[in-house]
Parts: structure tokens; sequence; C-alpha cells
């Protein structure tokens, strides 16, 4: 039999049905809903006159438009009200499993899932969201879609699928000491651009890869739609199998080693053929900033922003010039010449029990800058409840900085959590679009060491010297 | 879905790479429960200015592109987030189709699902009509979904290339869950032949 890719496995053996020339039809395994994406096609299967089909593969939570200050206040805004509760009636009426605002397991969907034992190698994993490929870290096929798929997920538990093509990302050697997921992601998005991977599906190998965590492999598969990819994954090996003992959804004892034989298949078999592929280096990685309003407008902490007069391309300095305009930079300067005044620690691709500890770290025993505000959203209660166990509560709030409830909050502003025009944020969140962080804000990703880091000195400073100093 | 029917329209330019979701239409239009009114949220930052007047600079505010029914971009349109909403502020403002040298694929799929036609074109091509919407007061163009074409008053035409699936569902309106669900018995028969993982019930 020839060698197939992680990704032909997973997907030859969830064809329910197929044709020359159309789209298969694809069984889903797990499908996650939250409140803003799936008002309408609850309200399509009511005016159908339709049942969710799988309910118990369906798993549902608020997380994009909550509050994250006190829980046990109503929610103020009138219209994120009605969506949490709309959610909150179609999980009821449906039959769906919610976590609910205020219960111990709600938060950020991408992170509950993984968290809960729910995201499994080998799965098909859904959800109306493009952050879903988080999962992929898993080795599961996980991808983001629309409301009209999302109904037609609940309604028939599979989707029309064209097959896309694949794409290997391998990263070889050893990233450097205080070199993160985050900066390894980041850097890859500046080497093959916003649009690099769109129709594929990306796996991430190499021995950089293998050496990553659990949480650090969710950080890199989750901004693989940065880049156009549908979805982003990582091979399944010891590290997946460990991660997931003991977990809720996770069966135990002798079900659980069988289970864990059958995960450990899931990985491309040797000389499999990917559709592209690049390598790169690890040691090549220095931690990322961005300068521009696209993940992929990235450079080292070192760097500078570019100058687009030395940009011979039209359109590519147009848009330069658009970017450097939106958010105030001038061309050349220094990334370490420029001062922020928010700080976010959050969102699905980094706020993990470990994305914290490593913000901690650096922000121990020190004070945030007087003229910054920074805030810690953790990506769930569970996250949230970890860190206090450990202390880290303490530590960020000694340091200044805020400590808030579990949700999406300033990765994307649906919540009162808001840049006000003008100013300039150090996020840990996905995207640096315009306007993504409120009106008129300008967001600069990086990984939390980073971020933590720029809070203390307000401005961006290499956490590799100053950890040390 | 509505059938999707061959039509004659102006043409607005919108002359940017990348143009993300969030852009098309920001957060705070993500909150409403149905899928109608969201025009009103399309571009809203580009269309305003800081003091929330019409910025009259922005392409879709321009008197000649009023009742504009096909927009052309640059590459990589509709990236970022999954948001349906993007499509339907696009339809609620009048437009039916969008051409670009390259889509992003949720967003391609989202449009699809809609009756909404996303027109991949070659550069050189997306390049003409650029050209031609600033040549021309109205310039027009007639989308042939059948026979797969997008042609100006003046003679020049373009080929575009579609799924034959996804064109046949476009051209007849199909209800695509209604079509799965023609293959139910398929669907049941993997049910039993892959259970549930273990504990989710
Ligand atoms: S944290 Fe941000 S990117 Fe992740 S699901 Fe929430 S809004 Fe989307």
């Amino acid at each position: 039999m020839a060698p197939k890719t992680l990704f032909e496995k997973i997907w030859e053996t969830h064809i329910v049905h197929e044709k020359r020339h159309e789209p298969s039809l694809l069984y889903i395994d797990l499908h996650l809903v939250h409140e803003v994406t799936s008002p309408q096609a609850f309200e399509g299967l009511r005016h159908s006159g339709r049942k969710v089909r799988a309910p118990h593969r369906t798993f549902a939570t608020q997380d994009h438009n909550v509050p994250t200050t006190d829980r046990s206040k109503p929610i103020t805004d009138p219209d994120s009200k009605l969506q949490v509760e709309t959610l909150r009636r179609n999980c009821a009426e449906f039959n769906v499993k919610l976590y609910d605002l205020g219960s111990r397991d709600q938060g950020i969907i991408h992170v509950i899932g993984p968290q809960l034992g729910l995201t499994q190698p080998g799965m098909t994993i859904v959800c109306g969201d493009s952050h879903t490929a988080t999962h992929g870290a898993f080795a599961a096929l996980a991808f983001g879609i629309g409301t009209s798929e999302v109904e037609h997920v609940l309604a028939t538990q599979c989707l029309w699928e064209e097959r896309p093509q694949t794409f290997e990302i391998r990263i070889d050697g050893k990233l450097g000491a205080g070199i993160s997921a985050k900066d390894l992601i980041l850097g890859i998005i500046g080497r093959i651009k916003t649009d690099g991977a769109t129709g594929h599906v990306i796996e991430y190998r190499g021995s950089a890869i293998e050496a990553l965590s659990m949480e650090e492999r969710m950080t890199v598969c989750n901004m693989s739609i940065e880049a156009g990819a549908r979805a982003g994954m990582v091979a399944a090996d010891k590290t997946t199998v460990d991660y997931l003992r003991g977990r809720r959804y996770v069966p135990t004892g002798k079900d659980f080693d069988q289970l864990a034989e059958r995960w450990l298949q899931c990985r491309s078999d040797e000389g499999a053929k990917f559709d592209r592929s690049v390598v790169y280096d690890g040691p090549s990685f220095a931690p990322q900033v961005t300068w521009g309003t696209n993940p992929a407008m990235v450079t080292d902490v070192g760097g500078r922003v570019p100058n687009p007069a030395e940009i011979g391309d039209n359109q590519q300095r147009d848009t330069v010039e658009r970017a450097l305009a939106y958010m105030a930079l001038r061309p050349g300067t220094k990334i370490e010449d420029i001062k922020i005044d928010r700080v976010f620690i959050g969102s699905c691709t980094n706020s993990r029990i470990s994305d914290l500890k490593a913000a901690a770290e650096v922000v121990k025993g020190r004070h945030v800058a007087g003229t910054v505000h920074a805030m810690v959203v953790p990506g769930s209660q569970e996250v949230k409840l970890e860190a206090e166990t450990l202390g880290l509560d303490k530590i960020f709030l000694e340091a200044g900085f805020e400590w808030r409830e579990s949700g999406c909050s300033m990765c994307l502003a649906m919540n009162p959590d808001v840049l006000l025009p003008g100013e300039r944020c150090a996020s840990t969140s996905n995207r640096n679009f315009e306007g993504r962080q409120g009106k008129g804000g300008r967001t600069h990703l990086v990984s939390p060491a980073m971020a933590a880091a720029a809070a203390i000195a307000g401005h961006f400073v290499d956490v590799r010297e100053f950890a040390t100093r | 879905m509505q059938a999707f029917k061959n039509f004659t329209g102006t043409v607005a330019p919108l002359d940017r790479a990348n143009v993300d979701t969030d852009q098309i239409i920001p957060k705070q239009f993500l909150k409403a429960v149905v899928r109608t009114g969201l025009g009103k949220g399309l571009f809203f930052d580009w269309r305003r200015n800081p003091d929330g007047s019409d910025n009259k600079d922005f392409v879709i505010n321009k008197p000649r592109y009023q009742g504009a029914s096909i927009l052309v971009a640059r590459t990589n349109f509709g990236c970022g987030s999954s948001r349906e909403h993007a499509v339907w502020a696009l339809e609620d403002h009048g437009f039916r189709a969008v051409i670009a040298p390259q889509f992003a694929d949720i967003f391609h799929n989202n449009s699809l699902k809609n009756g909404f036609l996303p027109i991949t074109l070659k550069p050189d091509e997306v390049e003409h009509i650029f050209r031609a919407t600033g040549d021309y007061e109205s310039y027009r163009l007639t989308i042939d979904l059948e026979e797969q074409t997008v042609s100006d008053d003046f003679g020049w035409t373009a080929h575009f290339e579609i799924e034959p699936f996804q064109k046949k569902c476009l051209l007849e309106g199909l209800d695509d869950i209604a079509l799965t669900l023609a293959h139910d018995e398929k669907i049941v028969a993997y049910e039993k032949a892959h259970p549930l993982p273990h504990r989710f019930e």
C-alpha cells in the first residue's frame, strides 16, 4: 500500500459518500458551537422543522461576547445578553450540552475542547470559527466553517468538502533558548505570507515540532488560518497521549490503552508525499513582533519597521504605506523603540496555563510601566483556577496587571474590553487587522513572555535579555 | 437558497489586497441573531470618518457607484474570520458577486452557500477591470454562470472556473441539507460502523 499522510488517513476514513468530480460528503465527529455564529443556524433548523442529528457530538459554550468582569452581575449590553441567552435557549431546545456562562467549564471554545478531552486524534472537528485549526495539534482534521455549514452539520452531522492539498512545513533542529511557539508560527507566517497556504492543510513536522508540548502545538496550529490554510495538524505521539490521559471525555484503564494504540497510528507514513513542502531551521527563529495590519507583517524584535521607499513593487509599497499610516509608525523605526499603551495576555492562541506561567515568570517581582494598562484573561475557568492555585494571579496583580474572568475578550473586542482609537497594544492574540481590538486601535502580536516584558518596560524589548536583567 | 440568475451590473473597484472579514463587517454587527439588515455594517470603519460622518472618498460611498452589484478587489479577498455575516452584509448592500484573483477558502464557501458568486479571474484580467472602472463612468459587466463568463459592453470577455457540482447547486438553488439527507442511508450506515467515541454519551 502506498504510504499516506496523516491528512489522507483521516480524510479517507470519514467519507460517507463520494463521486468523481464532486465534493465528498464527510462525517464530522465533533461539532463545537458558540453564541456568535450559531443563532441563525438554529433558527434555520427551527424554520425547516429539523432536529440536531447528533446532539451527543455537539458541545457549546459562550465565549466571544461575554464580560470578563464580575460574573455575578448581569450583562449590560442588551445585544450581547440576547446572544448569550439565545444560545442557552437553543441548547435547551435542541438538547445540546452547554458549558454555560458561570459554570466551571466555561471558556474559549478552543481552550475547553482539548481541556475536557473532547478533542482526540483521528477526529474530524468543526466549529463556526476560523481558529478551529487549534485542535489539529491533536492529529485531528479541524477546520472553521460558516453559519450555513453550522446548520448543515447540526442537521446532518456531515459536510460537503472539496479535498484540499497537503502542505508539509518541517522545522528541523531546535528552537533557540527563549523562543516560544508563538514566535515560531509568526515567523512561519512572515515567510509564507497570509495566503501562502490557501487551499491546503498544513502538517507541521520535524524535530522542533516534536519537541513542543501540546499547548505549544495548539498555539502553532491555531494560527494556520492566518497563512490561509484550511487546517493545520501535528502527528500524535507520546506527548499527545500523555496530555489526554485522565481527561473527562477520555476513557480509563484498558479502554484507554487500546484507544491510545489507535491514536498513535495518527501520523504520516514514512515516505508519504505532500503536494508542497518547505523546510526551515529551528535556530533561525527570533522573538517576533508584528508591525502592520496582517500577521505576515512581522519582524524580529531586533529589527526595524520597513521603509516603503525601498520596496520596488507598487502594490506592495502601497500596502505597506497604508499599514504604517494606520499603525502610526515612521518607516525604519526600531521595534524596540515602539512604546505601548496596553497589554493583552489572552485569546485561544495564548491563554493556557503554560502561557500564563511564561508571562508570570517575566513579571514576577517587577511592576508594569506607569503609562501601561495591562490585563490577563485566562482562556477558561479551569485555567483561571489552576493559575490561582499556583499563585499566578497574585504575581500579576502585584505587578499591576488586571486579572479577569475567561473569554475571548480583547482578542476581538465584542465585549467591553476594547482599545480606544489610537491606543497601541502588545497582544498575545492572533489578528492585528485594522480595528480588530477596537476602532482605530493598533495591535502588535507577540508571545506571552514578550507581552509581559513590554508591559514592564513600556516598549518592546527582547525578552531573552530582559529576563536575565 | 435562491437560484443564481445571470445579470448585468455596475462594478465598484476596491483596490486593496487581503481584505479581511473584520473589515467587511466589524465585530459590533456580529451581535445580530438574524441574517438580515447587515448592509448598514458593510465596510463600516472605512465608510465613516472618525467623527461618524460619511467618508466621501471611500469607493462604495461615491455617487458613481451607488447601485453597483459587482465588487472587484485584489488578492486574498475575505481572509480572516469565518463570519458568514461578511457575505450577508455584501448581499444586503446589493452586491451579487465579487471578482478577485484569489479568495480565502471559508469566505469562498460561505458565498456559494448564499447564492453569492465569488469569481476568480487571472491577475491581468482583474487589472483590466480595475482600469476600465477608471476609464468609464459606470462600467458594467455581465455575469453568465451557465457559460462561466464575465463580459463587458465593449466585447471584452473572461472565462472563470467553477466546480460543476457547485455550479449546479447555484443554478438550481438547491437546498444542500435536503441534498445531503438524500444520502441518509449512507450516513446511518457510517454511524453504525463508527460508533461514538467512548464517554460521549
Ligand atoms: S479568542 Fe479570538 S480568535 Fe480565539 S475564538 Fe475567541 S475571538 Fe476567535
